[in-house]
């Protein structure tokens, strides 16, 4: 360990204790490197030194996708915890908790921007609220994304990032899957792209609906992206995961992507995409 | 003779008694002991708690796939495969003339075994993604014929292993969910035991949804979601009871809800204990949802779908 490594570990450790909101030093997940926050986030919050692909919310990838000006769409109504649900807290606990730390209403946010100079409307899952969880919240706000695209006759992306339905929205969360897959349909029939950006992790009924059924399906490196969560099928099989199992790469290996793409490269990549799919666009 | 349920044990003893009365020749107590038993059968079943619903949809003996359709259809032919890998046996799908409509049906659903051998042929009902690629095929080849589609559901979730995933679980069951929404022809899922979560829904988006009176339908098992909400509960506490409490997992919820049409009755002490009664109890209530879907225009079926889907949880 290098004496500038030791220091700035030292460093953030001290800064970590006194709780300090604008931390100086930014400590990869992957490799343990620290590196200046502003270069970090100059980085689109990728590791220069290992490539890890750290998770990033609605914010944040708004910034980097969008040309410049973009405008957030209203977070749709919702019944608030429909099934008056308690484990061991309340689920409007657990609600009030993740809007405080997030300051977002919901774990999906949707923005119509230029990216290149075309006109798109993005979605994006975010992680940190309720672990990206899908209930009706973000089911409404999938679906205002829909009909945000089909009035502006734009393309529809949608970055996703969940651990899974919303548990505590019980059944109707699982009926987000064909909510959000009619959705998908409308856009079909409308003749405007919707494009899968799968980002870490995304995983349960997330995956097995609208993560899946993109025109096209991309993701970011070694995402961690699958259908059952590893715990159950290492339980279900009792053997050890194969190497890279579920991870973006694997993905790709296995027909389920059309490209692994780096979060530099993200913003192109996109405006090329909708730029060809729209060229010769028939509109419904 | 029926395999009792846990919480079966007093209505277990109650019958006891009656056939040790029976053996000493007294057929009067025999008779008495049957009625109490009954009328404790009756009054258990009146109000079962979500978990103990849960037990019962999971019991042996209840009615599966190929028990249910031999009922419902006569002539059943299956259909095999999903073009692509394989034969996936843990949901079974095929084609017949529906039993006094005498129209073809396509039948589409997962098939648990009733035995050791049958269990592990049909994967306990766990379905890979052949199985739901093969659904998704049936439900297109429906389409092509103006065939109406039924499907039973009853499974503990998609098969959780590295297989599956390496060809595409999820995408299997997404694709699936996609045609039956699109399917210009009626269709009606039937949540026959435990609908439990993507494994369900992926045979399950239709235009009736219907739900036998004591099957439980939910976004994860009760045990999955116990283990993941109550990690810190003692050992012995049986969290999975409050989290089929707290997710709403019956029918009566469902059909509150809006995420089911119709509560199809079970036989007293559930459809194990008289799975032809329930069977046509099932068949019964499939006749009458078929019935205005017939009158329908592919175009007003799928229209009147989608606007289902896109409609339920707005106005809780
Ligand atoms: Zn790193």
């Amino acid at each position: 360990m290098s004496w500038i490594t030791r220091t700035r570990q030292q460093l953030t450790g001290f800064l970590a204790r006194r709780d300090t909101p604008d931390n100086l030093w930014t400590k990869c997940k992957n490799c343990g490197a620290m590196v200046y926050t502003k270069e970090w986030e100059d980085n689109a919050s990728v590791c220069p030194r290992c490539d890890h692909h750290d998770r990033i919310g609605p914010k944040a990838r708004f910034a980097q996708l969008f040309d410049g000006d973009y405008r957030v769409l209203p977070a749709a109504k919702v019944a608030e915890d429909p099934l008056k649900f308690k484990d061991q807290k309340k689920y409007t606990d657990r609600l009030k908790a993740a809007r405080a730390a997030t300051g977002e209403p919901e774990a999906m946010m949707v923005a119509d921007g230029q990216i290149m100079g075309r006109r798109a409307i993005v979605g994006v899952q975010d992680f940190a609220f309720m672990g990206g969880s899908m209930g009706m919240g973000v089911g409404e706000a999938f679906l205002a994304g829909v009909d945000a695209a089909l009035a502006a006759s734009a393309p529809y992306i949608v970055f996703t990032a969940a651990g899974g339905a919303r548990m505590q929205e019980g059944i109707l969360s699982l009926m987000q899957m064909p909510r959000t897959t009619v959705g998908i349909q409308q856009l079909h029939d409308a003749g405007l792209p919707y494009i899968v950006v799968l980002t870490d992790p995304t995983t349960g009924g997330v995956t097995a609906s609208y993560a899946m059924l993109g025109d096209v399906q991309i993701a970011e490196p070694n995402a961690l992206i699958g259908f059952a969560g590893q715990r159950v099928i290492e339980q279900t099989i009792r053997e050890k995961l194969p190497e890279g199992f579920q991870r973006a790469e694997y993905l790709l290996e296995h027909g389920m992507l059309d490209m692994v793409v780096h979060r530099r490269d993200l913003k192109d990549t996109l405006g090329r995409l909708i730029g060809l799919l729209m060229a010769r666009r028939i509109a419904a | 003779m029926s395999q009792y349920l846990d919480f079966e044990k007093p209505i277990a003893q109650i019958a006891q008694r009656a056939a040790d009365y029976r053996a000493a020749g007294d057929e009067a107590g025999a008779r008495h002991a049957e009625g109490a038993a009954r009328r404790l059968l009756a009054e258990t079943y009146a109000r079962l708690t979500p978990w103990q619903k849960t037990m019962v949809a999971r019991h042996p003996q209840r009615p599966h796939f190929t028990d249910t359709v031999k009922a419902l259809v006569a002539d059943f032919m299956p259909l095999a495969g999903d073009r692509a890998y394989g034969e996936d046996e843990a949901i079974i799908g095929g084609i017949g003339t529906l039993r006094g409509q005498n129209i073809p049906v396509v039948v589409i659903g997962h098939e648990k075994g009733s035995d050791t051998a049958s269990r592990v042929k049909h994967n306990f009902g766990m379905g890979r993604p052949e199985g739901y690629r093969k659904a998704a095929r049936l439900v297109e080849l429906a389409g092509r014929f103006n065939v109406p589609v039924i499907t039973l559901a009853d499974s503990a979730g998609a098969y959780p292993g590295v297989d599956g995933e390496a060809r595409g679980q999820a995408e299997a069951i997404a694709r699936a969910t996609a045609a039956f929404l699109a399917a210009p022809v009626p269709i009606i899922a039937a949540i026959t035991g435990e609908g439990m979560s993507g494994g369900a829904i992926g045979i399950a988006a239709a235009d009736r949804v219907i739900m036998f009176e004591h099957a439980v339908y939910a976004v994860i098992s009760p045990e999955g979601c116990a283990s993941i909400l109550w990690r810190t509960a003692e050992k012995g506490q049986n969290r999975a009871a409050d989290a089929a409490e707290a997710m709403k997992v019956t029918a009566a919820d469902c059909k509150a809800l809006g995420v089911i049409d119709t509560i199809v009755p079970e036989p007293l002490g559930g459809a194990h204990r008289d799975p032809q009664a329930a069977i046509a109890s099932l068949a019964m209530a499939i006749a009458a949802e078929l019935q205005p879907l017939l009158a329908k225009s592919p175009q007003q079926l799928i229209r009147d779908r989608r606007a289902k889907y896109l409609a339920m949880g707005r106005t809780l």
